[in-house]
């Protein structure tokens, strides 16, 4: 006998690291449908930013996010610099590409632990935030802060990375790429990991694009789309290259993220490598001009939109986030159609949901 | 400096849309925009890193024909502006009814230029009681 | 097997990574952004800071001359120690403590 009943997934469970709600209406263990429930935490952020004056937004997009703060900043810095025709040194691009590919390994390797604590891994959870610590441990180093960094500005950044602190970067990022083969082969090899990964929310290509996924989700299913392939900032310069997978399940999604963890140590290395000398940043004046733009960046997550339109005073008309969260949330419900309920812990955990960006 | 941006009417969107799904892009996300008698709708849509958008200037109070029939991933925005921007959506896929954001209670519509914000501070010269610790 | 014995070993023999805490206190790199503070001499009281904070959590008053800080709505962000003509605002390293 099939019977059908409605279980509402969080929005407060063990997994979910932010408060979402998914209504999934089963019949027996299968799930027909699941529907989002948002607006736990959302925060009228949109309408801050118009209130206050544009500089102060940059501080206001930083705490947009608590993971990825770093790349909000400079998603907006580098908007209102288009908006502005603002020129930035060269060397402020290449500390902006250092902080925000550090950003990206602590993100992924915070998630890759969330990931194994959802199956149940929890010394493997462990293992990754402790190297976690140590990205960490450079970011605090090098701006003075952990995670929200607030060396981004208008016209560049705000603090320089001199000599010594690169040689400090690159043995730390040494000790990291040691203690990674071995956590990763626990994450990618065991057994029992790949039992709960391989097939599980399959996600295929043209779905992928017809849903507007973005990121890792949208790079596992086949989808040759990263932003960072257009060179903004100075990836142009360090021979970036795009990681991709093909079935497109959480086991591939895992893969794509731990291969960046890679992209992005080599990225840095490079970066430090060929950063030129000179100022880090140029004066600002005036104000946005009554124009609009819409600026892009690669994020941990994926792709992030900034909608930013001045009206010729100090204070923005309008300021609107997509975040890749909400991009990826239909994807989302997609994969959990058809699947397992003992699934949905590990489905939701691998698009990396951030809902307090998702909400603003 | 948005490029490739081709202003539209309401009437439009659906086969306009429709054409650049053809074209194998990729629904990015809406936007909303309150411009005193008109909301600014724009559609974003990307192919191969190129941005193309469309451009509806709704008059308020207008229903808006929803694209999630073609893109399902537009779902969400829509029901975002209407909970924020107070627009109606007319044929979503999913309605949440104007709870998708928003709560019981809440203000209606609050991005709007007409709702002040509730809790935002502006700097108001007015002098008030300090607090916190104080030097002098 | 071989891998287990192996990394058992080596978990007993290396350290502990957790600071023994209210003994050991965590040593905080140069340039850490922690607590705002004011050089109150050296301050005119123009109020730059006030105009500029992103959360209103400074308040300049010239008559009487007083400089307030709320901790409570401070970010931390910095805004005030550039802004700042006479440069007077610094960042402590230590974070506010919980009673103040």
């Amino acid at each position: 006998m099939i019977r059908r009943n409605t279980i509402p997934f969080g929005p407060q469970h063990p997994v979910l690291p932010e408060p979402i709600q998914l209504h999934l209406v089963m019949e027996n263990e299968k799930i027909i449908q699941a529907l989002p429930a948002v607006g736990y935490i959302h925060r009228g952020l949109e309408k801050i930013a118009e209130k206050k004056d544009y500089i102060q937004d940059v501080y206001l997009a930083e705490r947009i996010c608590g993971i990825c703060s770093f790349m909000h900043s400079q998603n907006y810095c580098q908007g209102i610099e288009e908006l502005m025709k603002v020129q930035i040194p060269d060397r402020a691009k290449y500390l902006r590409v250092i902080w925000a590919e550090t950003h990206r390994i602590h993100s992924h390797l915070l998630i890759l632990g969330l990931l194994a604590d959802a199956f149940g891994f929890e010394n493997l959870f462990m293992r990754l935030w402790k190297v976690r610590e140590q990205i960490l441990n450079i970011m605090e180093k090098t701006t003075g802060a952990r995670v929200i960094l607030g060396v981004c500005a208008i016209g560049g950044v705000k603090r320089d990375i001199t000599p010594e602190l690169s040689d400090y970067i690159l043995r730390e990022l040494e000790a990291v790429e040691k203690q990674l083969p071995e956590l990763m082969d626990s994450l990618l090899k065991d057994y029992s990991v790949k039992q709960r990964l391989i097939g599980v929310g399959v996600l295929p290509k043209d779905k992928a694009h017809e849903l507007g996924a973005v990121g890792p989700v949208a790079r596992a299913s086949g989808l040759r789309m990263d932003l960072r392939e257009t060179g903004y900032a100075a990836y142009g310069d360090l021979d970036f290259k795009m990681v991709v997978g093909e079935a497109g399940d959480c086991y591939d999604r895992t893969m794509v993220r731990v291969k960046e963890l890679y992209t992005s140590l080599d990225l840095i290395r490079t970066a430090l490598k060929r950063m030129p000398q000179g100022p880090i940043s140029v004066a600002v004046k005036g104000s946005p001009p009554a124009d609009e733009v819409l600026a892009r960046i690669e994020q941990p997550r994926g792709e992030l939109n900034f909608y930013i339109r001045g009206n010729g005073t100090r204070n923005l008309e309008r300021f609107r986030v997509r975040t890749p969260t909400f991009a990826n949330l239909p994807a989302l419900l997609h994969q959990l159609t058809g699947c397992e309920l003992a699934d949905v812990p590990v489905i939701a955990i691998c698009i990396d949901p951030c809902i307090s960006c998702t909400e603003r | 400096m948005l490029n490739h941006v081709s202003e539209i009417t309401l009437d439009q969107i659906s086969t306009e849309v429709w054409k650049l799904k053809q074209d194998g892009h990729r629904f990015v996300t809406m936007t909303c925009c309150d411009r005193g008698e008109t909301h600014d709708i724009l559609y974003h849509f990307d192919k191969n890193y190129e941005l193309k958008h469309l451009r509806v200037a709704l008059p308020k109070g207008t229903a808006l024909p929803s694209i999630s029939a073609l893109f399902f991933a537009a779902l969400l925005v829509e029901n975002e502006m209407k909970d924020l921007m107070g627009v109606q959506v007319s044929g979503m896929a999913i309605d949440f009814q104007g709870r998708f954001m928003l709560a019981e209670g809440a203000p209606v519509a609050p991005l709007n230029k007409s709702i002040p914000g509730i809790g935002i501070q502006i700097q108001d010269k007015t002098p008030s009681a300090p607090e916190g610790t104080v030097k002098s | 097997m071989v891998n287990l014995i192996n990394s058992i070993f080596r978990k007993l023999t290396t350290p502990t990574e957790c600071l023994r805490y209210p003994f050991v206190k965590r040593e905080l790199p140069e340039g850490t952004r922690g607590r705002i503070d004011i050089e109150i001499d050296k301050c005119t009281f123009c109020g730059a800071c006030e105009k500029r904070c992103p959360s209103n959590a400074l308040k300049v008053t010239r008559d009487p001359k007083s400089w307030t800080l709320n901790p409570y709505s401070c970010i931390i962000c910095g805004y005030c120690i550039e802004v700042c003509p006479k440069k007077c605002i610094i960042a402590h390293k230590e974070h506010y403590s919980p009673n103040v």
